[in-house]
C-alpha cells in the first residue's frame, strides 16, 4: 500500500491572530507553527496505522520553504518513511492542489490523504482540486476507513445522519476527527526523522487563481451585558428588541 | 453577468440556505439554477421568488456521487455560459466546490461572507483563522466559483418565478458507492440552524440534558455540545460543536456550563448573539458574550425557557 499525506504547517491554535503592512500579511511575530492537527493527528496517523497492518510506505507532500521543514521533519518523527517538498511558498489553494498532483500523477498511490482543512485558511479545497485535476473519486470529512485489498470502507457524518462509502483505490481522502488518535513522537522517531529522506522538487509553473488583497479583524465585541438569574424577562426582551436575535 | 446557483432540494423542498444562495446570485446577475432530485415543479419554479429566471433539474444524476455533480455542474455553466457559480459551504458544497473550480480553471472563494467588490478587480470577503479574522480575496481568473456560508446574508423575496427546464449532460461512470446510511432523525442541522442551545460538563450528567431540550424546543432551536460531552459519550458526536467538530455562525448561541475554551470559541465566534451561563464569572467565554448570566444553568436554564415561552404566547 502506497500511501502520500499531505502535510501543512499552521499557526498554534492559541496564536494571537493580527496583521502587518497595512493589513496585508499575518504578523508571524511569537507565532508558533505546528503540523495543521487534521494533516497530523488524523490522515498522517490514520495512514500510518494502515501501511503498519497491511504494509506499505508513506510519504508526505508539502508545498512550501525551507521554513516548512521544522513541521515536515515532526512528520517525519511520527513515522513517515520519507518526504517530499515542492519549493515554492504555498499561496492559493489552486496552485497547492496542482503542484501535488503534478508530482502524484504518474507515482502509483492508492490513497491521497489530506486533513479536512487548514486551521488558519480554513478553505478546504486542496484535496477537492487534487481529485479533480487527476480525475480521482474525492471523499470529504472521513471519520473511518478500512482498506482490504483495493476497496476502502469508510465511515463519516453527513447532514441529519452518518454513511458507509466504498471506494476503490486509488482515490483522495479528507480526514477528520475520528479517524485516529494524535501520536506523540518519540525520541527515536525524532532522531530517526533527521535522517529520513526529505526530496526537494522544484515547483511547476502556475498562475495563482486567487490572491488575498487584505485581511481584517472582526468588529470588537460590545461588553458582556449581565443579567441575574431573576431578569429572564429582561434578557428576553434585550434578545428581541436589541439583539434582533429572537 | 450570468450566474449560476447549485442547491440541492431535501425531501422535495429547498432549505433557508439555498433560498440565501439564489438571492445571493440575483445581486450578483442573471441568475440560472442548477439542482438535482425530485422537488416539484411548483417547488422548482418557487425558486424564482428568490431571483432565478430559469431552473435547470437533472432527474437522473445520483446525489451522492459528487464526481457526477461536478461533471452536472461544469456542464450547466457551460450551457448558460455563466462566469460566476455560486454554491452553499455545506458538507456537499465543501466536497465539490473545489472540484468544479478546477475543472472550470476558476478561481474558488470559500466561505464568502458578503457580495463580491467589483469595484477593483472581483474581490470577496471570506472567513479565515476560525472566525477569528477575515480576508479579503481576489479571483484572478475570469471564471470563479463563490461558496457561501450560510445565515450571512438573509434571502430577498422579489415576488418572481423561474421557468424549469430538464437538463442533461454526459455525467461519466459513479465511483462512489453508499453501502449504508443511518438516519439521526429530523430537525434543522447545526450548520444551518439560525437558533442553537448548547451545554458542556457544567450539566453534570446526560440525564440532565432535558433542561437544555426544553428551552430548545421553547425556542425552535437546535441543540449543540461542547467536545468533552461528546467525547465521553452524554451527547451524540454529530452535536458537537467547535475546532474539530462542526463549525456554526447561527443568529443566536446559549451556552449552558461551557467555559468557552478556545478551541470551542473557533466553532461558534461567528455567532451574531452570544448568550452565555456559567457557574464561573471568570469563565472566559464571557469575553465573548454579548448576553451572560452568571448563575447555575439548572436554576438558569427553566427560568428562561419559562421567559421565553411567557415572551413567545404575548406575540
Amino acid at each position: 500500500m502506497k500511501l502520500l499525506v499531505c502535510i501543512s504547517k499552521a499557526p498554534d491554535t492559541t496564536s494571537k491572530i493580527a496583521f502587518t503592512d497595512g493589513n496585508t500579511k499575518f504578523d508571524e511575530n511569537g507565532v508558533q507553527y505546528i503540523v495543521n492537527p487534521y494533516d497530523e493527528w488524523y490522515a498522517l496517523v490514520r495512514a500510518l496505522e494502515l501501511v503498519e497492518a497491511n504494509g506499505g510506505s508513506v510519504t508526505t507532500i508539502t508545498v512550501g520553504t525551507a521554513a516548512d521543514e521544522p513541521t515536515i521533519r515532526k512528520a517525519l518523527a511520527i513515522g513517515a518513511n520519507d518526504a517530499v517538498r515542492i519549493d515554492a511558498p504555498a499561496t492559493d489553494p489552486y496552485f497547492v492542489a496542482k503542484q501535488i498532483a503534478e508530482y502524484a500523477k504518474d507515482k502509483g498511490f492508492d490513497v491521497i490523504l489530506t486533513g479536512k482543512e487548514t486551521i488558519d485558511f480554513n478553505g478546504a479545497q486542496v484535496s477537492g482540486m487534487i481529485a479533480e485535476i487527476l480525475d480521482l473519486p474525492f471523499v470529504s470529512l472521513a471519520q473511518k476507513m478500512e482498506v482490504a485489498g483495493n476497496t476502502a470502507t469508510i465511515e463519516r457524518d453527513v447532514p441529519g445522519g452518518s454513511e458507509i462509502i466504498e471506494v476503490a483505490t486509488p482515490f483522495v481522502l479528507s480526514a477528520a476527527k475520528g479517524m485516529a488518535e494524535q501520536r506523540i513522537p518519540n525520541m527515536r522517531g525524532i532522531m530517526a526523522a533527521r535522517t529520513k529522506p526529505l526530496t526537494v522538487v522544484p515547483a511547476v509553473s502556475v498562475e495563482n487563481a486567487t490572491t488575498v488583497v487584505s485581511y481584517e479583524l472582526p468588529p470588537a465585541k460590545s461588553e458582556c451585558k449581565y443579567f441575574t438569574a431573576d431578569q429572564m424577562d429582561e434578557l428576553v426582551a434585550a434578545l428581541h428588541n436589541e439583539a434582533k436575535a429572537i | 453577468m450570468s450566474v449560476l446557483v447549485f442547491v440541492e432540494s431535501k425531501d422535495g423542498k429547498f432549505s433557508k440556505a439555498a433560498f440565501e444562495a439564489v438571492s445571493y446570485g440575483n445581486k450578483i446577475g442573471t441568475t440560472t439554477v442548477i439542482t438535482f432530485g425530485d422537488a416539484s415543479d411548483d417547488v422548482l419554479a418557487g425558486l424564482g421568488n428568490y431571483g432565478a429566471s430559469k431552473v435547470l433539474v437533472n432527474k437522473s444524476v445520483d446525489g451522492k456521487n459528487e464526481q457526477q455533480l461536478t461533471r452536472l455542474i461544469h456542464a450547466a455553466a457551460e450551457a448558460t455560459g455563466a462566469e460566476t457559480v455560486v454554491m452553499i459551504q455545506d458538507q456537499l458544497g465543501k466536497a465539490i466546490a473545489p472540484r468544479v473550480a478546477a475543472r472550470m480553471n476558476a478561481g474558488h472563494i470559500s466561505g464568502a461572507v458578503a457580495l463580491p467588490d467589483t469595484s477593483n478587480g472581483f474581490v470577496v470577503k471570506t472567513y479565515v483563522y476560525s472566525g477569528k479574522a477575515f480576508a479579503n480575496v481576489k479571483v484572478n481568473t475570469p471564471k470563479r466559483v463563490i461558496s457561501l456560508v450560510s445565515n450571512a446574508l438573509a434571502p430577498v423575496a422579489t415576488g418572481g418565478s423561474a421557468s424549469v427546464e430538464v437538463f442533461n449532460a454526459d455525467l461519466g461512470d459513479a465511483k462512489i458507492k453508499v453501502k449504508e446510511m443511518k438516519s439521526q432523525g429530523a430537525g434543522v442541522p447545526l450548520p444551518e440552524a439560525e437558533l442553537v442551545v448548547s451545554a458542556g460538563r457544567g450539566l453534570k450528567g446526560p440525564e440532565n440534558w432535558g433542561i437544555v431540550e426544553d428551552l430548545a424546543k421553547a425556542l425552535g432551536a437546535t441543540t449543540a455540545c461542547s467536545r468533552p460531552v461528546a467525547d465521553i459519550g452524554w451527547r451524540p458526536h454529530h452535536e458537537h460543536v467547535g475546532q474539530t467538530g462542526v463549525a456554526i455562525r447561527p443568529n443566536l448561541y446559549i451556552a449552558a456550563g461551557i467555559s468557552g475554551a478556545i478551541q470551542h470559541l473557533a466553532g461558534v465566534n461567528s455567532s451574531k448573539t452570544i448568550v452565555v451561563i456559567n457557574t464561573d464569572s471568570e469563565a472566559p467565554f464571557f469575553k465573548a458574550a454579548n448576553y451572560g448570566v452568571v448563575g447555575d444553568a439548572f436554576d438558569v436554564l427553566p427560568r428562561l425557557t419559562e421567559a421565553i415561552n411567557k415572551f413567545k404566547a404575548a406575540q
